[in-house]
């Protein structure tokens, strides 16, 4: 069909323009529908995509900022001048975030804010689980929450009228099934918030937190919530559905859809604004039906505030985890087995796993990653290495086992001046702390920890893995890249300045795929009294698509010994020649060519791509 | 007229197109007028993890998380996660998926052995499969890399699918210079997976 003749505006009213995004997609569609101008986040899963998604938007500013504090404050300023402004972030970034968070409840809002926090129940990709429900009632604040990817579109542009009308900070809260699942999402118009901001608005009472304002503020909070509430009872966000009058379910997010799945019949009181809630409307929903169960991820936020309210609740936490995700054959066997009926029997099925040899696959460095050089090094050393939270956590894992801990974004460094203050001076120097991280989370927290160390004198050697990107993420902008999120030229963070400025005076550059120079450094390092920086810089292979010539394993001088597999690469792999004899090969398709495992093979069997001696590779 | 959901899930490598393959499939089945929702994670796959895609679709679906035991086809691009997943299909439910070997990491290091009989444990576990080698059929349309539009076409006949539906969405979701090979790779697919079926 030619529409040549039909203009886009008449073609948009005829049918309503469907297409499928991610939860992640929608809520940056949603951001651009209504009307956000301005946008900061620092990568974290299961939240980056929403930053990503909404740079695409014109008319909207949208950066990576160093780490998620200043992202929130950036949008807090961005809505004090009278945008509407968003700041996004994974649920570990709000506790980064919680000093802006907090006082930003007290301070409100002119233009519309609102702050994504994706949790990750079950931690796909993440160092905990906790479940940020609870910062909205500890910071006093709105919370609304989206169960599908349409529901995140629509939902969001309700959280900045809400943001505006009640004078607050909106906290959107997904979970990695929200953020991550793909639905039908129906696109609308963009709202227009586009007046020029000419004026800084001077409201000391609102906008300096000094005790006597903030005092103010504080009652002018509780109020608020007294009005949320209300507004809760009536709000589009919440739903009642009413079915078999058996059996009533709260829940609202992703748990909705599998309660629903699970007892298609039942009546359901689906929230979409889950703080505060609508005691009212709760109250009413319980008269309609014979027992009330919540079902919910994580906390019994929802379950411990309803039956606060005094409403009996049936079940709960009682026949539901409290860690992990749900899932709808987990709802259904877990509320059947407790008596509800109506439950959609195919889902209880537990079938068994065909086969119990499969080998396990977890994540590992890419085939050809600058860390790996370090890792081995590191290993070989025996050395006591503090870790971060990238792709570089992976060094912890088998071959490698070169990490011994890891907590939180910046603590490699802190925690490794730490144990290095209590050391005593006799311990053996592979106790000396090592602590690794890399470019993005030096960035985002490990100046200051650089700064401790560097303050008060510690013996603490830091080795910042700059492989210039945000790699654990897929490959975000940095400070230290030249470039911003929206494709801007910025100034590259000079690394060894900076650390010189520190306080740093003993400064060392490596090439970290030469393992014998990086073990080399690395020993000397470990030896001398005082801070040292060890920086390796070589750029990630995935981000940058480094694609070096293939190595090859000569089969007759290839022992067989397993030296190379220490490298922790799934581009080798053991298998018997005809003569029965175990050898290594490399996946020429696989193999990035870093060099790594013929720097360990003991036999010179692994060789550099060249001109070839009248052989063909493996 | 109701149409119940019916269940993809998609089980392979990270960087085996695995991404591809759903987008192609939800966006068809958008356009065949379904309900869609699909659910992957991703985070750390393309470390050389798993990686799995969820895709489903009817009149109204509710949630994107498929129930072990209620797959209608398993789309396995590689050996050990077909047998990983087997056990998620329902009764007459299809299996097809790419006789292809990726080592994960702990083979490659020697802490565990990739198991030596894939092929003939898999038919007897799951007699309703479609088993083909999908990145050689790839090679043969030009690239490799196609391995995911071979496995397409050869599961599109146990789709409520249009073909032509398929076709279309592989057209515009591929780069441009590669769309031919692609149509090419989908109907390898589309005809070896006919072949083997019977």
């Amino acid at each position: 069909m030619s529409t040549t003749d039909v203009t886009a505006a008449e073609a948009q009213a005829a049918a309503p323009q469907l297409e499928i995004m991610s939860g992640n997609e929608a809520i940056a569609r949603g951001a651009w529908e209504a009307g956000v101008r301005f946008a900061s986040a620092y990568p974290g899963t299961p939240s980056t995509e929403i930053l990503e998604a909404l740079s695409g938007y014109d008319g909207v500013y949208a950066e990576w900022a160093p780490n998620e504090k200043v992202a929130f404050e950036a949008a807090t300023g961005a809505s004090m001048a009278g945008a509407r402004a968003l700041a996004s972030m994974k649920h570990v970034g709000l506790n980064v975030a919680a000093d802006p968070f907090f006082s930003s409840s007290h301070v409100g809002v002119t233009g519309g804010f609102v702050i994504i926090s994706a949790d990750d129940p079950d931690m796909h990709s993440s160092q905990d689980e906790q479940d940020n429900r609870n910062y909205a009632k500890f910071a006093k604040m709105p919370m609304v929450e989206a169960g599908d990817a349409d529901e995140a579109r629509r939902f969001l542009k309700i959280a900045y009228d809400i943001s505006e009308r009640f004078d607050a900070p909106v906290l959107f809260r997904t979970t990695t099934r929200t953020s991550h699942s793909q639905g039908v999402v129906r696109l609308g118009e963009r709202e227009a918030h586009d007046e020029p901001l000419l004026v800084l608005d001077r409201d000391p009472a609102k906008h300096i937190m000094m005790p006597h304002n903030a005092k103010g503020r504080h009652a002018f909070i509780e109020q608020r919530l007294l009005d949320l509430a209300e507004y809760a009872e009536t709000t589009e966000l919440n739903q009642l559905e009413i079915g078999d009058a058996r059996v009533g379910i709260v829940a609202s997010g992703a748990a909705y859809g599998y309660a629903r799945e699970a007892f298609p019949q039942a009546s359901f009181l689906k929230l979409g604004m889950t703080y505060p809630l609508p005691a009212g409307l709760i109250a009413d929903f319980r008269a309609r039906v014979e027992k009330l169960y919540v079902v919910e991820e994580l906390d019994p936020f929802l379950e411990e505030l309803i039956r606060l309210q005094g409403v009996q609740v049936d079940g709960g936490k009682d026949l539901l985890p409290l860690t992990g995700e749900l899932n709808p054959g987990l709802v259904a066997r877990a509320l059947s087995e407790a008596g509800v009926p109506g439950v959609d029997e195919s889902l209880l099925l537990m079938p068994e796993l065909a086969a119990d040899d499969l080998p396990d696959r977890p994540p590992t460095l890419c085939p050809g990653c600058s860390h790996r050089g370090v890792f081995v090094a590191l290993r070989k050393l025996r050395a006591f290495v503090s870790g971060d939270i990238g792709c570089y956590s992976i060094g912890g894992l088998a071959p490698f086992e070169a990490m011994h801990c890891s907590t939180c974004m910046g603590a490699g460094i802190s925690m490794a001046h730490g144990m290095a203050k209590v050391l005593d001076p006799a311990a053996d120097r592979k106790n000396r702390p090592v602590a690794v991280i890399g470019d993005s989370t030096f960035f985002h927290s490990g100046i200051t920890s650089l700064l401790d160390v560097a303050y008060n004198r510690s013996n603490v050697v830091t080795v910042i893995l700059d492989n210039r990107t945000t790699a654990m993420t897929g490959g975000q902008e940095n400070p230290g890249m030249g470039k911003s999120l929206m494709g801007q030229a910025a100034p590259e963070v000079d690394i060894p300045a900076l650390v010189r400025a520190l306080g740093i005076t003993d400064i060392r550059v490596i090439e970290p795929l030469d393992v014998a120079q990086t073990q080399a450094v690395l020993k000397d390092a470990i030896a001398t009294e005082g801070p040292v920086v060890v920086i390796a810089t070589s750029p990630c292979v995935l981000e940058y698509k480094i694609k070096r010539e293939a190595y090859r394993v000569d089969p007759d001088d290839c022992t067989g010994c397993k030296a190379c597999l220490r490298a922790g690469c799934t581009a080798l792999s053991l298998y018997v020649d005809d003569a029965g004899e175990r050898k290594v090969q490399i996946d020429p398709v696989a193999c990035s060519g870093c060099s790594v495992c013929s720097q360990l093979c003991t036999y010179e069997a692994i060789k550099a791509p060249g001109p070839k001696d009248g052989e063909e590779a493996r | 007229m109701s149409r119940p959901t019916f269940n993809i899930l998609i089980s392979g490598v990270g960087g085996q197109g695995v991404v591809l393959a759903s987008y192609v499939l939800s966006r068809s089945a958008l356009a065949e007028g379904y309900d869609v929702k699909q659910s992957e994670v991703h985070g750390m796959a393309q470390r050389g993890g798993c990686v799995t895609s969820h895709l489903r679709f009817g009149d109204t679906v509710y949630n994107s998380l498929i129930t072990p035991g209620t797959v209608d086809v398993l789309l396995a691009f590689e050996s050990v996660e077909a047998m990983r997943y087997i056990h998620w299909l329902k009764d007459g439910g299809l299996l097809v998926y790419n006789m292809t070997r990726v080592n994960p990491s702990t083979v490659s290091s020697g802490a565990a052995e990739y198991p030596a009989d894939l092929p003939a444990r898999i038919a007897e576990a799951w007699p309703n499969t479609r088993a083909l080698d999908a990145s050689a059929l790839a090679a043969e349309a030009g690239t490799f890399k196609a391995a995911n539009v071979v496995m397409l076409g050869a599961m599109a006949s146990a789709l409520p699918f249009q073909p032509e539906t398929l076709v279309d969405i592989i057209r515009r979701s591929v780069p441009p210079k590669t769309i031919d090979v692609n149509l090419k790779a989908f109907e390898i697919g589309r005809s070896v997976g006919a072949e083997v079926s019977t």
